[in-house]
């Protein structure tokens, strides 16, 4: 007997959201079908990779990581051209971190000429990102989207707590804006209406349900992208059209598995290789769950992940 | 096609006599017909009936073991296609390939690491559940020669027979029969012989198609000629058409009850990149495959393939929360900072993923909060501080501090600091950063 292939077809459709300008533009989104479900219906863009970047060196990421970057991680211009040139980056994320009142405490102003400087060296898309602290972040990324007024570029993240100057910043300069809040779905669409409802569109919108580790919560984010990405198109919610965002290197390469040497941990095998499939399956399963936008930090997870993507194509 | 609780009734005696514990013959067919009960509860079902209702009633993807003893693994019996809707039942087996074509050494090299692959991850003992040994010799007799290898040396471990031909399939079967192993290679030119052959050892009988309707083909032509048992391979190698052939598959059985696709996927993943290979599995054991092959093991590639397969295979419904204990971060000694938060897990993750990037040895004091991040346990009176001197003091904590007895608080509850204080007799309360992530500035601006 033939196989009747049981096709799913949805009233809703992922927005189509384009970020930077000119050639190196970037357009993510657009599908009207689960993840990957290009036999039956439309995924007209593929998923994108943003290379980590950030203000400061990044003392605080594991030797695996953090050697990749030796030699142009001392200024974040170089450090992101070094991604665009040497490894092929398609985006770069610019975080902040050094903001953090916790770390280097650098004024929004400063932080506002890091990132004048880095628009005015890179043609691919910017997605500027906070230190996560809910206060500073309204004041830093304030002086941020004033800085990249019209480029296009992504800012993030609003949080409930701080949303209200963020989307206020993002708005005024025509930015894209990324929607943050911890793990539930009901959340995420209660953000995303607060800050449309200031007037915000809602299809210049990310979210971003939080991400998490391989080993620590993956499950968690996977099943809230799931949810959200099936409201999405079975529900035709619009509150949770917009690209889902996974910042997944930040809370791949803190967990011990990323950071453990053989000798002490002999039954986890070589800390090189963990690391990166660490950060590589992480990512990978955010895909397969809903997420449009990555942000990574090692090349070579970089890599494969895009392999992944292009494997995908039947 | 599933039968509704109508169609079932008419099935039942009709008696209403509640041996299958439900007051009538109607609401036992209502739970029969949403899966909640099974037919074999009423002891007085005709056989007519027990037949007809027997496909009806039988699991969407039908329960498969591989292997056999403490080490088989239990495949299908599926019910969902989202993890969020309800747990997902058997986790995935891992297999690892092995050509016939092998040096001696080297086979036994992989034995070896099968044998030695078991880890214990979160209280769960994990490995590698199966060998494939593939035919690529094309030989019968070096295929045979390496069955009873494996069976010699690992005779626990279950076993994937890879062959498309008739007679290395009789002669490696041999070496386990009655022993759960699985007879993958059935296709349209040899389905009849590999068909008995499997019967004989009573192995699972593994259908080898080049496309969703030869394999729903192929099962039909197995069952016609008596073999129940089945994995299924619609011949999906891309991670495209892994993802699209797996999700019609698990849609067909579940959805729509088509019996003839309702048996555990078995999906290849061998890639030379073995990063890439490792991102196809890790794609095939998110999205429905019942057995993953692998080309090859490696401990990091398994440690991270087990975590995922843990992972999607977690129950959604177990409340989010980590045990009420003090967890040692490292090797603390006596003087190490002692913090305290909520039981909220992913609280715990993120905290306890901050300490540890701090590299700074630690003890991290989780309390019953009933699952609320420390904000909110807080404002529900979950996280108060009398319930964190009671904790603190029945812990016995005390006895494994040196002469200074400090406690780090969450920033965003200084307001107890004060009250914790009066309850804890010669403590010190410490105000920590508001946020996980300023932990490890503050860890390490105390040790310095
Ligand atoms: S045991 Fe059988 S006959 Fe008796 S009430 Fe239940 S279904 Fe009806």
């Amino acid at each position: 007997m033939p196989f009747t292939p049981p096709r799913e077809s949805y009233s809703g459709k992922i927005f189509e959201e384009t970020i930077g300008s000119g050639p190196k533009a970037i357009t993510v989104g657009g599908e009207n079908v689960l993840p990957f479900h290009s036999f039956e219906g439309a995924t007209p863009h593929k998923p994108v990779i943003a290379f980590e970047v950030q203000d400061v060196p990044p003392e605080d990421w594991p030797e695996v990581v953090k050697e990749v970057y030796k030699g142009v991680s001392g200024d974040p211009v170089t450090w992101a051209k070094y991604c665009i040139e040497k490894l092929g980056a398609e985006t770069i994320a610019l975080r902040l971190v050094g903001t953090h009142p916790d770390r280097q405490n650098f004024s929004p102003d400063e932080a506002a000429e890091t990132v004048r400087k880095m628009l005015a060296a890179i043609d691919v898309p910017l997605i500027i990102l906070g230190s996560q602290h809910a206060e500073k972040d309204s004041s830093v990324l304030i002086k941020c989207a004033e800085a990249a007024k019209g480029t296009n570029s992504v800012l993030g993240k609003a949080q409930e707590a701080n949303h209200k100057t963020i989307v206020a910043a993002a708005m005024a300069n025509d930015l894209k804006l990324i929607a943050m809040s911890e793990l539930d779905i009901n959340l995420s669409k209660q953000l995303n209406i607060l800050i449309t409802q200031m007037g915000f569109d809602k299809a210049k919108l990310m979210t971003d349900p939080m991400s998490s580790a391989l080993s620590y919560g993956l499950e968690y984010t996977y099943s809230v992208m799931e949810r959200i990405k099936l409201a999405a198109l079975a529900q035709n919610d619009p509150t949770l059209q917009p690209p889902i965002l996974a910042d997944v290197g930040m809370m791949v390469w803190k967990v011990k598995e990323t950071q453990a040497p053989e000798a002490d941990m002999p039954a986890w095998g070589s800390l090189k290789d963990r690391g990166i499939a660490w950060e590589a399956v992480t990512a990978a399963s955010f895909l397969i769950a809903g997420a449009e936008v990555l942000i990574m930090r090692h090349p070579d997870s970089i890599n494969a992940v895009k392999k992944f993507i292009a494997e995908m194509e039947v | 096609m599933a039968l509704t609780g109508v169609e079932i009734f008419k099935l039942l005696p009709k008696t209403n006599c509640k041996k299958c514990g439900q007051p009538t013959c109607l609401a036992f067919a209502m739970k029969l017909a949403q899966r909640q009960a099974s037919l074999d509860q009423c002891p007085d079902v005709s056989a007519e009936a027990k037949q007809k209702l027997g496909e009806a009633s039988a699991p969407p993807i039908r329960p498969i073991k591989l292997g056999t003893g403490d080490r088989a693994v239990k495949m299908g019996e599926e019910t969902v296609l989202f993890r969020h809707e309800k747990k997902f039942v058997n986790p995935c087996a891992l297999a690892v390939a092995m050509k016939d074509t092998a040096s001696g050494a080297d086979a036994q090299k992989l034995i070896d690491a099968v044998l030695g692959s078991e880890i214990d991850r979160v209280g769960q003992k994990l490995r590698i559940d199966a060998i494939a040994i593939t035919n690529d010799s094309g030989d019968p007799g070096k295929f045979e020669a390496m069955a009873k290898l494996v069976a010699e040396k690992a005779p626990a471990v279950a076993v994937i027979l890879s062959t498309t031909s008739p007679d290395a399939a009789e002669a490696a079967l041999k070496h386990f029969s009655n022993k759960g192993a699985v007879l993958y290679g059935a296709n349209a030119s040899n389905l009849d012989a590999m068909a008995a052959w499997a019967k004989a050892a009573k192995a699972t009988l593994g259908i080898a198609a080049a496309s969703l309707d030869e394999l729903s083909d192929l099962t039909e032509k197995a069952k016609a000629a008596g073999v129940e048992d089945m994995v299924i391979d619609s011949g999906a190698r891309k991670a495209g058409e892994i993802i699209r052939d797996n999700t019609l598959i698990r849609r067909a059985a579940i959805k729509k009850n088509v019996k003839s696709v309702g048996y555990p996927v078995i999906t290849f993943a061998m890639r030379d990149d073995n990063m890439l290979e490792t991102l196809v599995a890790s794609a095939a054991i998110a999205k429905y495959s019942s057995i993953v092959v692998l080309s090859s093991m490696e401990k990091w590639k398994d440690l991270a393939l087990f975590s995922l397969r843990q992972n999607i295979y977690t129950d959604p419904q177990v409340p989010m929360q980590v045990e009420q204990k003090i967890y040692k971060i490292g090797e603390p000694g006596p003087e190490a900072p002692f913090m305290i938060t909520t039981n909220f897990s992913l609280t715990y993750f993120i905290v306890s993923g901050e300490i540890e990037n701090s590299k700074v040895p630690a003890r991290l004091a989780v309390l019953d909060s009933e699952g609320l991040s420390v904000l909110t346990a807080w404002a529900a009176g979950k996280f108060t501080a009398s319930k964190i001197a009671q904790f603190i003091k029945e812990s016995g904590i005390e006895g494994e501090l040196g002469g200074t007895k400090e406690l780090i608080i969450p920033g965003y509850v200084a307001i107890l600091s004060g009250s914790i204080e009066d309850k804890l007799e010669g403590w010190k309360i410490t105000v920590g950063p508001r946020e996980a992530n300023g932990l490890p500035a503050f860890l390490k601006s105390r040790v310095a």
